[in-house]
């Protein structure tokens, strides 16, 4: 288990909990009661049920005939695009309502960058009857408008996040502020596994589900559990680390984690974090963070609002300083162009942060005899504006 | 079990000699201007403040509210950071006698090298050092030593619902003052701090080794001489950033202010 978290909430150099004292008695209180909560049976049988039938869990295990011949390998997708609300985001948000639930907890705050976490959680909260303030990078609200307008229609209350680069990490630092300001009636659900100690875990836990379901589906179509390549796209890794949770300590299985490289991993627009950042502090965690010498934080640039994000989740800082993970980078382009062939190839528009997972294929020696698992993190509906916009400039040849 | 430190400096003598009313005033270095720094303490000095909190400005200052984030911000536009902050206060100690303390968070902190930071503060002449996201757990384990051997108080934070047991950990190993956060807030903020009186009178009288300063949302006469009644002193920030704001000459707007808090 040296690639989960350790008792004192840090993976390897990575983790803790770096937060004012006014949050304190609150994630105290997460670290105290998570593992108790969420262990529970009644908690798991409400999870699991909802899962299933709200959720539309277990998501397909897909054999992607026409993209494994054009790789010459054997691909199959994990269609976490088919989860309710259009990506994975909602296995997390489920279960931290059912866990605020149990808290006692009235109000909830979140952050989103896509807007995909910001759905999924206004989509729970619509579920259990709570408050809902999300706070969305004024950038990000922009790019993303459908998912504002669908926020909305569903009872949240959307916040324009002005301050810094105006996208998740200025979004993230307002719904921090938010509960610094309401300690005692609010639960903050993260979208990811970022945050202090001990959000990663526990996030990390409510998305292992997809890891759960890969090996048992695997095994009924292959006869055997573990494939040679799992591959997801890192923003701050929830699905990634989902897609990995169950395969960590298997280390014939190669993990493969796809960070934004933006216009270019030099060009000073980007988002590949492992690449440029350096040991750092952000929302509560140490971690790998795109800073300046001087330690302030860097603005990141990505075409998908999910990615654009200057830290990782301080598992996957593990996981890359441990060599346990290959860690690549795909530019807007790459990643454009490999959301249009899986349109074409397999009728799934994809997420474009999925994509991103999907234009690393190129980059790797994948094996003929190998069975490459690819966490297709969401669909693409959300993005459709930017493949439109983005059409002339990128596939103009 | 009481913790004696080691710690004797200009914050540890202050309150040697002054154990109510005292005024703790805090700025961000690079604000309005980029050479404001030295003419914004000693004014401070000069105006009757008994203390300076100088803050290090941070892109990302997630305990503060609206008016710090700005003034944060327009620092790091002005070109401020560690180095040159550090260059801007080599002569302070040249006129400057009361208590200078550094404040912000930790990533700026660990990039320069926290050793080499506490080297570099004990040179200045620095006394303590407000980092809010640097845990007590990892202070006490890796850093408070070396905190200790060049004299700087680290001076930790308590809120409305820190637990008692977590509030004697603090008071061990602290030196200086304990700042106590008078609301559940970000700074700047305008919750009515009479509200949290019980919350204070508790703090009063559990019996701390260390002398107390409230802080957040005091930014007036009043709401100092209130917070006064139940600690040794207090902080003033945003409301201090404002007027820094407003002002069309520095010298006499911050003595315009300080004796606006202090008037009797
Ligand atoms: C479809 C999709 N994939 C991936 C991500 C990135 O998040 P994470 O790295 O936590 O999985 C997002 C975030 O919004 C998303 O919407």
């Amino acid at each position: 288990m040296k690639y989960t978290v350790n008792e004192k909430g840090f993976y390897g150099n990575f983790g803790g909990a770096y937060i004012p004292e006014m949050l304190y008695p609150n994630v105290e209180e997460l670290k105290e009661k998570y593992l108790q909560i969420i262990q529970d049976r009644a908690f798991q049988d409400e999870f699991r049920s909802l899962l299933k039938d709200y959720v539309g869990r277990p998501t397909p295990l897909y054999h992607a005939k026409r993209l494994s011949e054009k790789f010459n390998t054997t691909i199959y997708l994990k269609r976490e695009d088919l989860c309710h609300t259009g990506a994975h985001k909602i296995n997390n948000t489920l279960g931290q309502i059912l866990l605020a639930k149990r808290l006692g907890k009235k109000r909830i705050i979140a952050e989103t960058g896509a807007g995909q976490h910001g759905v999924a959680t206004a989509t729970v909260c619509a579920l259990m009857g709570y408050d809902c303030i999300v706070y969305m990078g004024e950038v990000d609200m922009e790019r993303q408008k459908s998912n504002v307008e669908r926020m909305k229609m569903l009872g949240a209350q959307v916040i324009p996040a002005k301050s810094g680069s105006r996208t998740l990490k200025d979004a993230t630092n307002e719904a921090i502020r938010d509960w610094i300001n309401n300690p005692v009636d609010t639960h903050y659900i993260i979208g990811s596994v970022v945050g202090p100690h001990p959000y990663p875990d526990m996030v990390a836990r409510f998305q292992s589900v997809i890891s759960d379901e890969v090996k048992k589906q695997l095994m009924e179509k292959t006869g055997k559990e573990n494939p040679d390549y799992v591959i997801a796209c890192v923003g701050g890794g929830s699905n990634a680390a989902g897609a990995f949770y169950h395969f960590l300590d298997n280390e014939k299985v190669k993990l493969i984690a796809v960070e934004a490289a933006g216009k270019g991993v030099d060009s000073g627009y980007s988002a590949a974090t492992t690449y440029l950042g350096k040991p750092g502090i952000i929302h509560g965690s140490k971690t790998l963070l795109m800073q300046t010498e001087d330690g302030q934080v860097v603005e990141p640039h990505s075409i998908s609002a999910g990615l654009d994000y200057p830290g990782i989740g301080p598992i996957h800082a593990h996981l890359f300083e441990s060599g346990r993970a290959k860690f690549f980078s795909i530019t807007d382009e790459e990643a454009f162009k490999a959301g249009v062939m899986l349109s074409r190839l397999e009728g799934i528009i994809p997420a474009l942060e999925s994509a991103h997972a999907i234009a690393v294929l190129e980059n790797l020696n994948i094996k003929k005899s190998d069975v490459v698992v690819l966490n297709l993190s969401g669909r693409g509906d959300k993005d459709l504006m930017t493949y439109i916009t983005k059409k002339d400039e990128f596939l103009k040849d | 079990m009481e913790t004696k430190t080691k710690v004797n400096n200009r914050i540890t003598q202050l309150f040697q000699q002054k154990k109510a009313g005292v005024l703790n005033i805090y700025f961000t270095a690079g604000f309005p201007n980029l050479e404001d720094t030295a003419q914004i303490i000693k004014s401070l000095e000069v105006a009757g403040a008994d203390m300076v909190e100088i803050g290090m400005p941070f892109s990302d200052p997630l305990a503060d509210g609206p008016t710090i984030q700005q003034s944060n911000e327009a620092a790091l536009r002005n070109g401020m950071n560690m180095k040159k902050l550090f260059e801007q206060l080599k002569d302070i100690r040249k006129e400057v006698k009361i208590p200078l303390l550094l404040m912000g968070y930790l990533n700026p902190v660990m990039q320069y090298g926290v050793e080499d930071f506490c080297k570099k503060a004990n040179e200045l002449g620095v006394d303590g050092i407000i980092l809010p996201d640097l845990p007590i757990e990892e202070y006490i384990e890796t850093y408070k030593g070396l905190f200790e051997s060049y004299n700087l108080s680290n001076i930790f934070l308590v809120a409305p619902n820190t637990s008692a047991e977590r509030l004697k950990k603090i008071d061990q190993n602290s030196s200086g003052f304990i700042y106590i956060v008078s609301t559940d807030s970000t700074t700047g903020n305008t919750k009515d701090i009479t509200q949290a009186e019980g919350y204070f009178k508790k703090i009063q009288s559990s019996g701390l080794n260390n002398p107390t300063l409230i802080g957040f949302n005091i930014n007036d006469h009043k709401s100092f001489n209130f917070a006064c009644n139940y600690a040794n002193g207090a902080i003033i920030g945003s409301a201090f950033i404002k007027a820094l704001k407003e002002a069309k000459e520095l010298k006499g707007s911050i003595s315009n202010f300080v004796s606006s808090i202090k008037k009797s």
